[in-house]
């Protein structure tokens, strides 16, 4: 990895995003909007005894959600892209090493998702009243670990499509699961075995996880941080993974 | 080694399809060289192998006295694709000042390359809102940015008016005044006479490699695209062509 090559593919890909104006303004807006959504879904349901309120459950989730469900997508079709194009082959001939383009991607994208999830926690905090125990900021730092994770999930799955219309439907069987099992509908404890065994093994339930522990306690827990750390090696595993799929040569 | 690339029993599969059928060739260097044949024939994944990003059955490919795809070599060689691969969403100065970024080259070379593709106007423009022959010189201004020692060019004037392909024919000749080597695909014959020489190829086997004149002597007739007709029909009863290597 040379440094001034991740940087200029790190630049590369935030101007290619910032050309596109409706996708920035996308990103941006969307999740306001579905907060605003669920905002008042939740108006008029009470607190459970000794819970949060449920917009609070739910919006926490969102804010590490949105990120993790748009880079995703945003990751795989930007280097299915690279690949149908040409540009990846052409990269593959420069001096840009497989990891400067890998981590590129993840830096830029990464970025995009620490925007994204700041416009969203400051719209749930400030207009909707969200309320957390812990820090605003570990909201945002979770919500940007699991951008990475998107990135890297979505340059690895890449890979294994032809074509958009492919690369789409790797969402719902990538990003979906993980959803339905992460907590946020029946909590994990609750679920019978099997499924807790399949949610133990999804990163994003560790991501709800953390977020639940912000939710719940004033200062940053261990459990937050072992949390945390697994989300973020999973975002490497997912890298290292996706490397693998770069082949310079190929048939 | 004074051949910029040695080319020897090269055997390329593509699927269950032989695309290359043993290819032994030589590209001298400060020359340009034309590596003609009809579409399909296996051109692009010559060049393919020449730039190292193709998986290759047997033989061999030296390219500056290297192995193919060496890491060292990725300074030193420039490739367009065939189809324009830039960035659509970057403007023309962004994707040449990326592309000389990756070569350590200054922003300056990138700007350089631009206008000597005669897209210094365009310079600012968005890659995909250009015509299809812009949108192929934003390409080749990427390939030309690093001032590599060998340049390797896929089709790049397909598309491009006759003013402008007769500019880039010049260029390619200033180049190689200078040193560099340059491999330029075509299926158009009427561009075999702009090489140095000539490499033809048909059906992943090498037909002709020699200047355009041996190939007129050779044949007995002045027009090349005749010339070449020739050698393939001689070519399907009698292999010795000319210069063909063992």
């Amino acid at each position: 990895m040379k440094p001034t090559i991740l940087a200029a593919t790190t630049g590369r890909i935030l101007r290619q995003l910032r050309h596109d104006r409706r996708t920035v303004a996308l990103l941006v807006v969307v999740p306001t909007v579905l907060l605003t959504l669920v905002y008042y879904m939740y108006a008029d349901q009470p607190a459970p005894p000794g819970q949060p309120a449920p917009f609070d459950r739910v919006a926490l989730v969102m804010l590490g959600f949105f990120p993790f469900i748009i880079m995703f997508l945003v990751t795989s079709i930007a280097m299915l892209r690279e690949r149908t194009s040409g540009t990846l082959e052409r990269l593959l001939t420069t001096p840009l090493g497989k990891l400067d383009l890998l981590f590129g991607y993840g830096i830029a994208f990464g970025l995009a998702g620490v925007v994204q999830a700041t416009v969203a926690a400051a719209a749930a905090y400030w207009l909707f009243g969200l309320t957390t125990a812990g820090a605003a900021g570990l909201v945002i730092l979770i919500a940007a670990v699991n951008a990475v994770l998107a990135v890297a999930l979505g340059l690895f799955c890449s890979a294994f499509a032809r074509t958009e219309f492919q690369a789409v439907q790797f969402m719902p069987v990538v990003v979906a699961p993980q959803l339905l099992l992460c907590g946020l509908f029946v909590p994990r404890g609750q679920m019978a075995g099997w499924l807790q065994a399949v949610s133990d093994v999804l990163p994003l339930s560790y991501a709800v996880e953390a977020l639940q522990e912000v939710g719940a306690h004033a200062e940053p827990t261990g459990l937050m941080w072992r949390d945390v750390t697994i989300v973020a090696g999973a975002a490497l595993a997912a890298l290292v993974l996706a490397a693998a799929t770069l082949r310079r040569r190929s048939g | 080694m004074d051949d910029a690339i040695a080319v020897r029993d090269l055997v390329v599969d593509r699927g269950r399809r032989r695309v290359l059928d043993g290819i032994g060739c030589t590209v001298p260097r400060g020359a340009v060289t034309g590596l003609l044949g009809p579409s399909g024939s296996g051109k692009t994944t010559l060049m393919r192998a020449v730039v190292g990003v193709q998986t290759i059955n047997s033989g061999t490919v030296t390219v500056l006295g290297r192995p193919a795809g060496t890491a060292e070599l990725r300074h030193r060689v420039g490739y367009l694709t065939q189809a324009p691969s830039v960035y659509a969403d970057l403007t023309v100065r962004e994707n040449a000042r990326y592309f000389a970024t990756l070569q350590g080259r200054p922003a300056a070379d990138a700007d350089r390359a631009v206008t000597d593709v005669g897209l210094a106007a365009a310079a600012g423009q968005l890659v995909g809102t250009l015509s299809g022959g812009q949108r192929s010189r934003a390409s080749l201004a990427c390939a030309l940015v690093g001032e590599p020692e060998l340049i390797v060019l896929d089709e790049p004037t397909v598309g491009q008016d006759p003013v402008l392909r007769a500019d880039l024919w010049a260029r390619f000749h200033a180049l190689a005044a200078a040193g560099t080597t340059l491999l330029v695909s075509s299926h158009v014959m009427d561009e075999a006479a702009r090489c140095d020489r000539l490499l033809l190829i048909r059906q992943g086997r090498l037909i002709a490699d020699d200047t355009p004149d041996a190939v007129r002597a050779a044949t007995g007739v002045d027009d090349l695209e005749e010339a070449f007709l020739r050698l393939i029909r001689a070519g399907g009863t009698d292999p010795t062509t000319t210069g063909e290597t063992a």
